[in-house]
């Protein structure tokens, strides 16, 4: 039975990675999931200098889901190379640096200090806020997206992968955008922007007021969103939104997604990445699948 | 590799000690050696039968008994995860990550005058503290607890190990005020304070260490998704530059949830 893919030219062991910012570096899950077993680990969004982040609270339950509004805080990208990509460099799993930037200055910097750096792919965050545009993400605008697009491929060494925000009219413009500007790949979706009011204290639960929602309350949006994206461009497609088992994996990748990536769900279960690929291979056992690429787009 | 999991625990038993308040015992199994692990003032993350609470609840040890593997947690209804909790029976099951975060550390102070701070229901971590120090030899301990009225929540089992004494803002039994007031008011001294409790409480027993130039650990309380020190959710402002973040900011989950007083803004 073969689970192995190949995503933008990086031959990975299995489909299943981590989600941004929901997994750290690894280093906090190492003692629940053998970090040897993931196809890939996707680190959580660093900057080019350290970011503090939002004030607290900066997390709240919904149903079926969260919002956050952690504000990408990290520890900027000199501590991370020196830090953090050696500590997966332990592991036999490929490295996907998730980055982010509040110019496309500030991304092209983060892009060009892990040029000589032995990790797999790049995963450009372009739901931040433009400070150029007032808060509106790069993201929303798919001119704006094509050229930053551009500008990272310019100075990236690595493959690129796009990673869409869902909170646009039509995710096709976006994607066919990043394909047009050069991405290797794109990935959806991030968070959808929502609030939660508590009702006692008539105020709004997030520091923030707004925060991104994840978890299995989005996957239906997240699993539309894939297909329409997969069908729209010729380069692969990174699935996610609300994946807690290997049921929801694979809705992702029949609908279109060569990989999948497991988020919010780690919070309920810390092991739930090692799941997802146990339970892939038992569906294909079970269902005589020999090639995974099989299922990937079959609809 | 993977050594740490989340593990299907065993309610053993659980009471209801007052309105809206629950004490549990949860036993572990075999393979999760969690109790011999456990140190007052870490806490676990419970997690909800009901698939729609995805996140965990982090609530503080209360007690520990090495040799059965239990851990004992007391509780308020504070919503629908802890009112799931609430009706869990003996025999019923529990998902539950534990043990986590740092908790109080004991050092030659401890074993002086110990001045143990509880509010509401940041007494329960107070009182494995209590018991802690009593079974290590400490013979000088004081607990000073606030309530808001006289349901006086594990008064008379803190008794078992130190002199106690008793704040509420309603009056209805000792000092009428805060437990600041209580320390004054008798002239209590200390070598070392540990406190749990509302922040305006923790705010009002760091200044009281500052002032008399002693040493307080404090449990802080935040809002969590991880637990275990990964989302950054959970975060409080740090003194100085923090080593893993690399900026002022300690997750409480992971870093904490006790902290030295000065080494956080509060
Ligand atoms: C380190 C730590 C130790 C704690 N120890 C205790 C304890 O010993 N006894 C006790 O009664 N309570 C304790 N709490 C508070 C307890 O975690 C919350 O009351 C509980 O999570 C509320 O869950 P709920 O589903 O009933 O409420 P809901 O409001 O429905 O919860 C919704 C979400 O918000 C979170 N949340 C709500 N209130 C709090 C809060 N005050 N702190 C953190 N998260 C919150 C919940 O975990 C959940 O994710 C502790 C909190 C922390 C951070
Ligand atoms: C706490 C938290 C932090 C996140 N941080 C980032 C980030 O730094 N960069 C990023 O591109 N996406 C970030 N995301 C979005 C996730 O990577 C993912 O796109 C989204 O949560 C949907 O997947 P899920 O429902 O499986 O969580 C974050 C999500 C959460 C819940
Ligand atoms: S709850 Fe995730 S870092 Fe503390």
């Amino acid at each position: 039975m073969n689970l192995s893919v190949n995503f933008a030219g990086v031959e990975m062991k299995n489909p299943v990675t981590t989600a941004s910012g929901t997994f750290g570096s690894g280093a906090e899950y190492k003692d629940f999931v053998d970090l040897n077993k993931l196809g890939a680990v996707t680190t959580k969004g660093v900057s080019s200098v350290p970011w503090e982040g939002n004030q607290t609270p900066r997390i709240c339950e919904t149903y079926g889901g969260m919002l956050n509004a952690i504000g990408l805080q990290n520890p900027g990208i000199d501590l991370f190379i020196e830090r953090d990509i050696p500590f997966l460099k332990q592991y036999d799993t490929k490295i996907i640096v998730n980055i982010c930037g509040r110019t496309p200055e500030e991304y092209a910097e983060v892009v060009q200090k892990l040029a000589d750096e032995d990790i797999d792919l790049l995963e450009i965050n372009i739901s931040c806020p433009n400070l150029k545009a007032g808060g509106l993400a790069f993201g929303q605008n798919p001119e704006v997206a094509r050229q930053i697009t551009d500008k990272v491929k310019r100075c990236a060494k690595q493959p690129v992968i796009m990673k869409l925000s869902p909170n646009v009219t039509d995710i096709t413009e976006m994607a066919k955008a990043a394909e047009a500007g050069g991405a290797d790949a794109i990935s959806l979706i991030n968070t959808l922007t929502g609030m939660k009011i508590d009702i006692n204290k008539r105020t709004f639960v997030l520091a923030n007021k707004t925060g991104g929602l994840s978890g299995p309350a989005i996957k239906p949006v997240a699993v539309r969103m894939v297909y329409q994206a997969a069908h729209a461009v010729k380069i692969p497609v990174l699935g996610m939104g609300g994946i807690r088992d290997s049921e929801d994996a694979l809705e992702f990748i029949m609908a279109g997604a060569t990989m999948v990536a497991v988020g919010t769900a780690n919070f309920n279960n810390p092991s739930a990445t090692e799941d997802v690929i146990n339970g892939i291979a038992a569906f294909m056992e079970k269902n005589r699948v020999k090639d995974i690429n099989e299922l990937i787009g079959c609809l | 590799m993977a050594d740490k999991k989340k593990c299907t625990a065993q309610v053993t038993s659980q009471i209801k000690l007052a309105e809206d308040i629950y004490s549990m015992w949860i036993k572990f199994p075999e393979d999760a050696d969690v109790a011999g692990m456990a140190v007052p003032g870490q806490f676990i993350s419970m997690y909800c039968h009901d698939g729609s609470r995805m996140l965990p609840r982090p609530i503080s040890i209360c007690e520990i008994n090495t040799p059965d593997n239990m851990l004992r947690v007391v509780y308020r209804i504070a919503g629908k995860g802890t009112e799931e909790f609430s009706k869990l029976g003996a025999d019923s099951t529990i998902d539950v990550i534990a043990p986590l975060g740092n908790g109080f550390t004991i050092n030659a102070h401890s074993f002086k005058r110990t001045l143990l701070i509880g509010g509401g229901i940041g007494i329960p971590p107070m009182l494995g503290l209590a018991r802690s120090l009593k079974d290590n030899g400490s013979t000088s301990i004081e607990a000073v607890l606030g309530y808001r009225d006289g349901t006086l929540l594990l008064k008379d089992e803190f008794e078992a190990y130190a002199r106690v004494y008793v704040s509420t803002e309603d009056g209805s039994a000792g000092i009428k005020g805060n437990v600041v007031d209580v320390i004054k008011e008798y002239g209590i001294q200390a070598d070392i304070i540990y406190a749990c409790g509302p922040l305006p409480m923790l705010c009002g027993i760091k200044a009281l260490a500052r002032e008399r130039g002693i040493k307080a650990q404090l449990s802080l309380e935040e809002r969590m998704a991880c637990g275990i020190g990964a989302c950054l959710g959970c975060v409080c402002q740090s003194k100085e530059k923090d080593g893993h973040s690399n900026v002022n900011n300690k997750r409480i989950c992971k870093d904490g949830p006790v902290f030295d007083s000065e080494e956080i803004l509060i």
